[in-house]
């Protein structure tokens, strides 16, 4: 049995977290390249980029539950409806 | 004085980054992946998407114990945090008194959760329990066992019995942190002792009240080993809460696709409240710098 | 003034009837116990309390706990100290969203930790070894202890740290000679935390062992339902395992408070 069988992994999952920590790394470059400056967008709070980028994850995540918990579409269309949310809170939030 | 900037300091942070990533991430992405498929034992295991997530969300019974969770986590709030500062507000300020009073109220904080369960099994039986007894002797029918809503009312009790002194401690700290020429200025104004609080106690606890409710509502939310010891999560389904709820899919079923897809789901929620709580924890100490 | 008062022992009865109510039970016998109803012991007996601390099953039990609960407080200590610094005295990137990560875990249910733990030490060959319930315990020791840590560190004036600097001290001579024991009260009052967060946890404990490793906490729960209810001795086990705890807190007491708010008040 492969050591890692416990763990039980599979493609989808594997490519998901490999885009969490492609994304992690990314807002690492960025920050490292130009650093960040705390600004008030429509969130009531003042929020530095990785605020955003943790807000608009944890956002997603919600949109999922919502979606696959009240319709029975694909959960293609969450994932189009959360990158528009990604995009939305990072550019103005 | 200002921090220095300085990105060599997350040498001294990796340990813990190492130590805490082993035991949190890993597990964390193994319920990921369990969440996802349907697993029948080791190699036998099918990818099955967010079917185990649909289930689990329209579970009425999950529904049942996201509710109760709710309605105990705010009922103990509403309970423990009034009474705590009630009671700090009594305690003596100088004198034997303080650090005897501190050492009893620490006592049922350090008692460990199934002993809780233990002291509460017995102090409320009928038989040989004296609150049972009492209760019995001034003709209330009472039994935990059987009525869901006495099993109800002993658990809340337990919990405002057991964490209630928390609430105590941070908001004695916090009264005894207030600067004595605010209590002379106020007298100099003869101001009644509710002005006093309201503008001048008050104000100052909020800091402490926030991680009061912070850590009571959390811990209240992640409640398993009281009630599993003292009710086990009845009669019928009357305490079983979020934790218990997971706890008996599984361990007690097994069945890893559906408790691994509840696992994500509570620990969003919890991700969520932390966030809101942390964030406004900053604030307020941010804010009165 | 006198109102307040009586409440306030009102209140202390309150809270203590419950503890007295099981020492009582530890003090007797079953038979007694079930016999009749009664406010004060008539024939005080130490026969439960003889009966744990002879039992090989019973006293294990103790050892086991103690042993991993002071082998999670020396881990959490160690890896929690210097990170504590660290968020204490600099910033650096991410340094805010490690500490809500931190947090979080802190935050976290250990039942959603359950499965993926049974099989993690599983396979590492660590299940039903106290090292493993010392590490699963990190889970929320290491970022309390960094919280609480970093509370008292914050209240050290920076400018110590500068003039040992200056005067040629390495960091880590800096470090264990010269910081360490200006928060001394602070590491006292962290591994307390630790010590008891980790003592009074059942879930993960019971979980990540089976026969070698049983804490005491688990053969509370296990002996006693298979025996019948013996209630005298689960009443004097639970009396011992308030024990260490009661000892402890007449050093921490004035900073009880502390510890809980995560070193923030």
């Amino acid at each position: 049995m492969h050591p890692l069988e416990w763990m039980a992994w599979t493609w989808p999952t594997a490519l998901f977290f490999l885009g969490i920590a492609a994304a992690l790394i990314g807002m690492l470059a960025w920050e490292l390249a130009s650093p960040t400056v705390q600004r008030r967008g429509f969130l009531p709070i003042s929020t530095t980029r990785g605020d955003r980028f943790f807000i608009g994850l944890l956002g997603s995540a919600f949109i999922h539950l919502a979606w696959i918990g009240v319709t029975d579409q694909s959960v293609w269309f969450a994932l189009a409806v959360s990158l528009l949310w990604m995009a939305t809170v990072m550019r103005f939030g | 004085m200002e921090k220095t900037y300085n990105n060599r300091a997350w040498l001294l942070v990796i340990p813990v980054f190492v130590i805490v990533a082993f035991s949190a991430i890993i597990p964390l992405m193994t319920v990921v992946n369990y969440s996802v498929q349907d697993i029948f034992g080791p190699g036998q295991r099918f990818f099955v998407g967010a079917e185990w997530y649909k289930e689990t969300l329209r579970d009425p019974r999950l529904h049942g114990a996201f509710l109760r969770q709710i309605a105990f986590s705010l009922t103990i709030l509403a309970i423990e945090v009034p009474l705590g500062i009630a009671i700090a507000l009594a305690l003596p300020t100088r004198g034997w008194g303080v650090s005897a009073s501190l050492v009893l109220l620490a006592l049922p904080l350090l008692i460990p959760w199934n002993v809780v369960g233990t002291i509460w099994q017995i102090f409320a039986r009928a038989d040989i329990g004296l609150g049972g007894r009492l209760l019995a002797e001034l003709g209330v029918d009472y039994n935990y066992a059987r009525d869901p809503i006495d099993a109800w009312i002993t658990v809340v009790v337990m919990d405002v019995w057991h964490w209630t002194p928390l609430v105590v401690l941070l908001c004695y700290s916090g009264l005894r942190a207030i600067p004595p020429a605010f209590y002379q200025a106020a007298q100099v104004d003869g101001a009644s002792s509710w002005a006093v609080f309201r503008y001048i106690q008050l104000p100052k606890l909020t800091g402490v009240l926030t991680i009061a409710v912070l850590l009571r509502f959390m811990d209240s939310f992640l409640i398993y080993t009281e009630p599993f010891v003292l009710t086990g999560g009845g009669p019928g389904n009357a305490t079983t809460f979020l934790s218990q709820f997971l706890a008996t899919a599984a361990v007690g079923r097994f069945d890893l696709g559906p408790a691994a897809a509840f696992s994500i789901i509570y620990f969003l929620f919890i991700l969520l409240f932390s966030w809101l709580f942390y964030t406004a924890i900053m604030r307020i100490q941010t804010g009165e710098r | 003034m006198r109102l307040r008062s009586l409440a306030l022992i009102f209140y202390f009865i309150l809270l203590m009837l419950p503890i007295y109510w099981l020492l009582l039970m530890s003090l007797q016998t079953t038979d007694q116990i079930l016999g009749g109803f009664k406010f004060f012991p008539e024939q005080p007996t130490l026969a439960n309390f003889a009966r744990i601390l002879t039992d090989y099953s019973w006293y294990s039990g103790y050892l086991n706990s103690l042993s991993y609960v002071a082998l999670n407080t020396i881990i959490s200590l160690s890896v929690a100290l210097p990170a504590a610094y660290a968020f204490s005295r600099y910033r650096f990137i991410g340094d805010k969203h490690m500490f809500f990560w931190l947090l979080s875990n802190r935050m976290a249910p250990p039942a959603v930790f359950l499965l993926p733990f049974f099989n993690l030490y599983s396979t590492i060959g660590l299940f039903d070894t106290p090292i493993a319930v010392a590490l699963a315990h990190c889970l929320f020791n290491v970022p309390l202890a960094v919280w609480i840590l970093e509370g008292f560190m914050s209240s050290v004036p920076r400018e110590i740290d500068e003039m040992a600097y200056i005067d040629g001290y390495s960091f880590p001579h800096f470090f264990v000679r010269i910081f360490m024991p200006l928060i001394r009260s602070g590491i006292g009052v962290t591994a307390f935390f630790c010590f008891m967060f980790s003592w009074v946890e059942l879930l993960l404990a019971r979980t990540l062992t089976s026969v070698n490793a049983k804490p005491i906490v688990v053969t509370m729960t296990r002996t006693v339902s298979a025996a019948g209810m013996d209630w005298g001795l689960l009443a004097a086990a639970g009396v011992l395992t308030i024990v260490p705890g009661a000892i402890v807190i007449w050093f921490v007491r004035n900073y009880i408070a502390k510890g809980f708010a995560l070193g923030r008040v």
